[in-house]
C-alpha cells in the first residue's frame, strides 16, 4: 500500500490530525518525565540503609530537671542516668541488644563534620563530608551492621562526654564508601584521619560494609554513604536507644521499654513519639517520595487513558465520516484486511509525527525540570520506552474502530450517502 | 435564545452519549487534578502574615567570610542565621521599630498534678518585642515588658493547648508554670495561632511543622538558664570552647532575627546601620572581608530559603500538562462532533442564521460540557484534597484544605477552558458553506 492517498486524506482534516499529534507529543512528554520520577523516588526508597531492619526499634526520652552538661560533674551525673536505663532495657526478656546512640538512618536528627588526611585543616576544606554516630560496643550488632575488615569496638574503648564537647574519638569505625573515598587504594585500616580540622589523630580500627546517613533530604545526597562510628556514648539531658528485639518479639519488647524506663526514673519525658519501630522511621522518612510517586503515577493513568479515548473517539468519528468511501473501497476489491490496515497505518504515521515533538517535548520539560527543580537527566531508555508505550497505545486505541470500518460492507457504496 | 441554544446543546449532547460522557470524564480528571495539586501549592505558598509580611525583614550578616562557605560554594550568600554576638549587637542598637532574637527550645513541663507523667513541648526564647510584632494573638493577658526581657524574669506565654492541658482552659495568668524544673509566672495565654509556613524561624523549622508553639520565654533569661537551643546549629569552625556557653562564643549559627521596618526610608537606615556595622567589624579585625549583608522581607526571604517543597512545583507543573493535555482532547472531539452536524449548520445558516448565532450555539454547548466535567471535577477534587492526606508528608497535607475559593476556581477553570477548547471548533463550524452542504445532500 502506498502511503501517498493516506497522506492527501490526512490533508482533507488537518486540525483534527494536528490535535490528535499535538495530544500525543504531550502525553509523551509527561508520560516520560513522571515515569522517570517514579523510578527514581522507587529507587530511592528501596535502598538499603545497611542495618537489619526488623525488630529493630528507637526509643528517644528527655529527663526533666536533668543537669547541664556544661561541667564534669553534671556529665558524670548524666551519664550514670543513661547507664541506668541501658541496664534496664538489656535486663528486658524480649530485648536482644540495646546501644545508645544519637541518631539512626533515616531519622530526621543528624551531627554531620567533615574527615581529612591532614590535621588543623578548615573544617569545611575536609577530604569528605560524615556523619557522625555515637554508640558502644554494642552497636553493630543492635543495628546488625556487617564489619568487613578490623574489629568491632569493645566496651574497654567506650568513653563518655558531654553533646557539647568539642573531644574528637581516637578510634572510629568507617562506612567502606567513607574508607574508599579517603583511601583509593583500599588501606584504610589502621590509617589515622582527622576530624572537623581538630589536631588529635584518629585511627581507623574497623569498616563497616553500609551505612546510611540520617537525613534523606537532597542536601545529604554528597555524602549518603559516608558514615562514622564513634565508641562514645553522648551524654544531654536527652538520650535514644536503638532496641533489638528478640526474633518476632517486637511488639511485646516496644510495649516493655515505658514502664520500664519509668520504674528506673519517673521524671522524664515519654511520649507517643517516644518509641518507634524502624519500620515506621522508614515510612515517615520516605512518605514524600512514595507520595510524590503515588501522584505521579495517577497522573499518568488518567493522562494514558484520555489520550487513549480521545484516539478512540476521533477515529470513530473519521470512520462515520469515510463511510461510504470504505464501502466504495471494498466494492473496488479491497479485502477487509486492507481496511483494518489503513487505519492502523494512518495512526501510525500520526502517532510517529506526535512521538517526535513528544521527544523533544521530553526532553525539554526535563532540562527546564533539571534547571528549575535539580532533577536528574532523563536516560534515553525512558523516551525510548516512552515511544513505543504511545505508538503501542495508538495501535491498541484505534484498533476497535479500525474492526468497525472494516466490516463496512461494499454495499454501501450503492447507497446515497 | 440562550434556552434555545440551551435545549439544542442538551440534544446533541444525548445524541452521541458516549463521545460527550469522553469529554466530560477528560474535563473532570483534567481539572480535578490540576485543583489537588493547586490547593497544596497555595497551601505552603501562601503569605503567613499578608498584612505586614512586607514590613518584617530578616538581616543577614556574613559573619562567616567567602572561607566559611566552603569549597564547593558558588554564591556568595551570607548565613541564613546568626551567631550570638552578632545577634545580641543587633538586639542592643535596637535600630528597629520592633525586634527580637529567637531560638527554638525544646524544654520539659512537669504538671501539677503529681500522678501526670512530665511532657516534652516546643517553643521559643524570644525578646518582648516579638509578640507585638508579630501580632501575636491573646487569650488571656498579654506578652512581657521590656523590663522582663532585662531582668531575666522567670516569665512565660503558654499556647491555649498548653493551657488546656495544664490549666483545664481557664485564665491561668498569674498561675505558676513548671519548665525544665524551674517555676514560671504565666502572663500570657495564646489565642488560636499557628502560622506555616513558620516565617519567624524558618531555619530552625524547615517551614512548616504539624506541632503548635507551646511555650515562649525570654531570651536572656533561657541563656542564663542554660535552656540549650533545639535545631540546627552550623559551624563553619569547631567552637573553642564546649558547651553551650562555648557555643555562644562561637561563630556558630543557631540564631534567628525578625525586625520590624515601617517604610523605605527606615529600610534603607537600617540597611545602611549593617554596612556600618560589618565595617566596624572589619576595622575591628574580627571579620576579614568586605561587608555582606542581606535585608529581606518576609515573602524574599520565604522564597530565599525556598521554603515551597520542589515537589509541590513539579506535581502542579505536571498537572497543569494533563489539564492542557485534556483540553486538547476535548477541542479534538468537539471539532469531530461539531464539524458531522455541517449540514444541520447549513440549513441553519441558509435559513438567515448569521454567524454570531453559530458561535453562540457551539459556545453554549462547550460551556455545558465544561460545567458538567467542572461538577464531575468538584468531585473528584473533594476526592483528591482527602486523599493528600495519606500520601503527602503530614506537615504539608494538613494545610491542603477544599474551600469556597477552591470550589468556585474549580468550576470556573473548567468552564472557561473548555469554552476556549470550543473555540476553534466553533470556528471552523461558522465556516461551513450552506450552499455546499445543502448541493451535496
Amino acid at each position: 500500500m502506498t502511503l501517498h492517498p493516506m497522506i492527501s486524506a490526512l490533508r482533507r482534516h488537518k486540525a483534527g490530525v494536528v490535535l490528535i499529534a499535538l495530544q500525543i507529543a504531550l502525553t509523551l512528554a509527561i508520560v516520560c518525565n513522571a515515569v522517570f520520577i517514579i523510578g527514581q523516588r522507587i529507587e530511592r526508597v528501596n535502598r538499603p540503609t545497611g542495618l537489619d531492619e526488623n525488630n529493630l526499634f528507637l526509643i528517644s526520652q528527655q529527663w526533666v530537671g536533668a543537669p547541664s552538661g556544661d561541667d564534669p560533674a553534671s556529665v558524670d551525673k548524666l551519664d550514670s542516668l543513661q547507664q541506668a536505663d541501658l541496664a534496664a532495657l538489656r535486663a528486658l526478656p524480649d530485648v536482644a541488644s540495646v546501644t545508645p546512640i544519637n541518631s539512626l538512618p533515616l531519622l530526621n536528627s543528624s551531627w554531620n563534620g567533615s574527615v581529612s588526611l591532614q590535621p588543623g585543616k578548615d573544617l569545611r576544606a575536609g577530604n569528605a563530608r560524615t556523619t557522625f554516630y555515637f554508640s558502644d560496643e554494642q552497636v553493630l550488632s543492635t543495628l546488625g551492621l556487617h564489619l568487613v575488615a578490623g574489629r568491632a569496638f569493645t566496651a574497654a574503648d567506650v568513653q563518655h562526654q558531654a553533646m557539647r564537647d568539642q573531644r574528637e574519638p581516637s578510634i572510629v569505625i568507617l562506612t567502606k564508601a567513607l574508607a574508599d573515598k579517603l583511601f583509593p587504594k583500599g588501606d584504610a585500616l589502621g590509617k589515622v584521619v582527622y576530624f572537623n580540622g581538630d589536631p588529635a589523630p584518629t585511627t581507623i580500627i574497623g569498616l563497616v560494609e553500609r551505612m546510611q546517613v540520617p537525613a534523606v533530604g537532597s542536601w545529604t545526597s554528597s555524602f549518603t554513604w559516608y558514615a562514622t562510628l564513634a565508641p562514645t556514648r553522648l551524654n544531654a539531658n536527652f538520650s535514644r536507644y536503638a532496641i533489638r528485639a528478640k526474633p518476632g518479639r517486637l511488639d511485646a519488647a516496644m510495649h516493655a521499654v515505658t514502664p520500664t524506663l519509668y520504674a528506673t526514673n519517673r521524671m522524664r519525658v515519654l511520649d507517643d513519639d517516644s518509641i518507634k519501630s524502624f519500620a515506621q522511621i522508614r515510612a515517615d522518612a520516605y512518605r514524600a517520595d512514595v507520595g510524590m510517586a503515588i501522584l505521579m503515577g495517577v497522573v499518568c493513568l488518567i493522562l494514558l487513558a484520555v489520550t487513549a479515548a480521545g484516539i478512540v473517539g476521533l477515529t470513530s468519528f473519521w470512520v462515520g465520516q469515510r463511510h461510504r468511501q470504505i464501502g466504495v473501497r471494498r466494492a473496488l476489491g479491497a479485502r477487509k484486511i486492507d481496511i483494518l490496515h489503513y487505519f492502523q497505518i494512518e495512526n501510525l504515521v500520526i502517532a510517529s509525527v506526535g512521538a517526535v515533538i513528544g521527544l523533544l517535548l521530553a526532553i525539554g520539560l526535563n532540562l527546564l525540570l533539571m534547571h528549575r527543580f535539580e532533577m536528574d537527566r532523563l536516560p534515553v531508555a525512558y523516551v525510548l520506552a516512552g515511544i513505543v508505550a504511545v505508538l503501542a497505545l495508538g495501535q491498541g486505541a484505534v484498533f476497535v474502530p479500525a474492526r468497525r470500518a472494516s466490516n463496512v460492507p461494499p454495499v454501501v457504496a450503492t447507497r446515497a450517502a | 435564545m440562550f434556552n434555545y441554544y440551551l435545549e439544542l446543546a442538551l440534544r446533541s449532547l444525548k445524541r452521541s452519549p458516549g463521545l460527550t460522557l469522553l469529554m466530560v470524564l477528560a474535563i473532570g480528571f483534567g481539572v480535578a487534578a490540576s485543583m489537588t495539586t493547586w490547593s497544596v501549592f497555595r497551601a505552603v505558598s501562601g503569605d503567613p502574615i499578608p498584612w505586614k509580611s512586607s514590613k518584617l525583614f530578616v538581616p543577614q550578616i556574613d559573619m562567616w567570610g567567602p572561607k566559611g562557605r566552603g569549597p564547593n560554594s558558588t554564591d556568595n550568600e551570607p548565613p541564613d542565621a546568626m551567631d550570638y554576638t552578632d545577634a545580641m549587637a543587633l538586639m542592643r542598637a535596637h535600630r528597629g521599630k520592633l525586634q527580637s532574637a529567637m531560638y527554638q527550645i525544646s524544654p520539659s513541663v512537669v504538671p501539677a498534678d503529681a500522678s501526670k507523667h512530665p511532657i516534652n513541648v516546643s517553643g521559643h526564647a524570644v525578646y518582648s518585642e516579638f509578640f507585638p510584632m508579630l501580632d501575636v494573638p491573646f487569650l488571656y493577658g498579654n506578652g512581657w515588658s521590656a523590663d522582663d526581657d532585662s531582668q531575666r524574669a522567670a516569665v512565660a506565654v503558654i499556647s491555649g493547648k498548653l493551657n488546656d492541658k495544664l490549666f483545664g482552659g481557664v485564665n491561668s495568668v498569674g498561675r505558676t508554670v513548671s519548665i525544665e524544673g524551674k517555676d514560671y509566672r504565666v502572663v500570657g495565654v495564646l489565642g488560636s495561632w499557628n502560622p506555616q509556613p513558620r516565617f519567624y524561624d524558618v531555619v530552625n523549622t524547615g517551614g512548616f511543622s504539624t506541632g503548635v508553639e507551646d511555650v515562649f520565654v525570654p531570651f536572656e533569661r533561657a541563656i542564663a538558664m542554660g535552656m540549650p537551643n533545639d535545631g540546627n546549629t552550623n559551624c563553619s569552625e569547631i567552637p573553642a570552647q564546649s558547651g553551650f556557653v562555648g557555643l555562644q562564643q562561637s561563630s556558630c549559627i543557631w540564631i534567628a532575627y525578625m525586625v520590624q521596618l515601617d517604610d523605605a526610608a527606615a529600610v534603607s537606615a537600617y540597611r545602611s546601620w549593617l554596612d556600618g556595622y560589618a565595617k566596624d567589624q572589619q576595622t575591628a579585625g574580627r571579620f576579614g572581608w568586605a561587608p555582606n549583608n542581606r535585608l529581606r522581607d518576609v515573602p524574599a526571604f520565604l522564597d530565599h530559603e525556598q521554603v515551597v517543597p520542589s515537589d509541590t512545583k513539579v506535581s502542579l507543573l505536571v498537572a497543569l500538562g494533563l489539564l492542557i493535555v485534556c483540553l486538547v482532547n476535548t477541542a479534538g472531539l468537539l471539532l469531530a462532533k461539531f464539524l458531522r452536524r455541517s449540514s444541520e449548520i447549513g440549513v441553519r445558516r441558509a435559513l438567515g442564521a448569521p454567524r454570531g448565532a453559530i458561535y453562540a450555539q457551539f459556545l453554549t454547548e462547550a460551556g455545558m460540557i465544561g460545567l458538567a466535567g467542572g461538577v464531575l471535577g468538584l468531585l473528584l477534587t473533594g476526592v483528591g484534597v482527602a486523599s493528600v492526606s495519606w500520601v503527602l508528608p503530614k506537615d504539608i497535607a494538613s494545610l491542603a484544605r477544599l474551600d469556597f475559593s477552591l470550589l468556585a476556581l474549580t468550576l470556573l477553570v473548567a468552564v472557561v477552558a473548555t469554552t476556549l477548547a470550543g473555540l476553534y471548533p466553533t470556528f471552523r463550524a461558522s465556516r461551513v458553506q450552506p450552499a455546499w452542504q445543502l448541493k451535496s445532500n
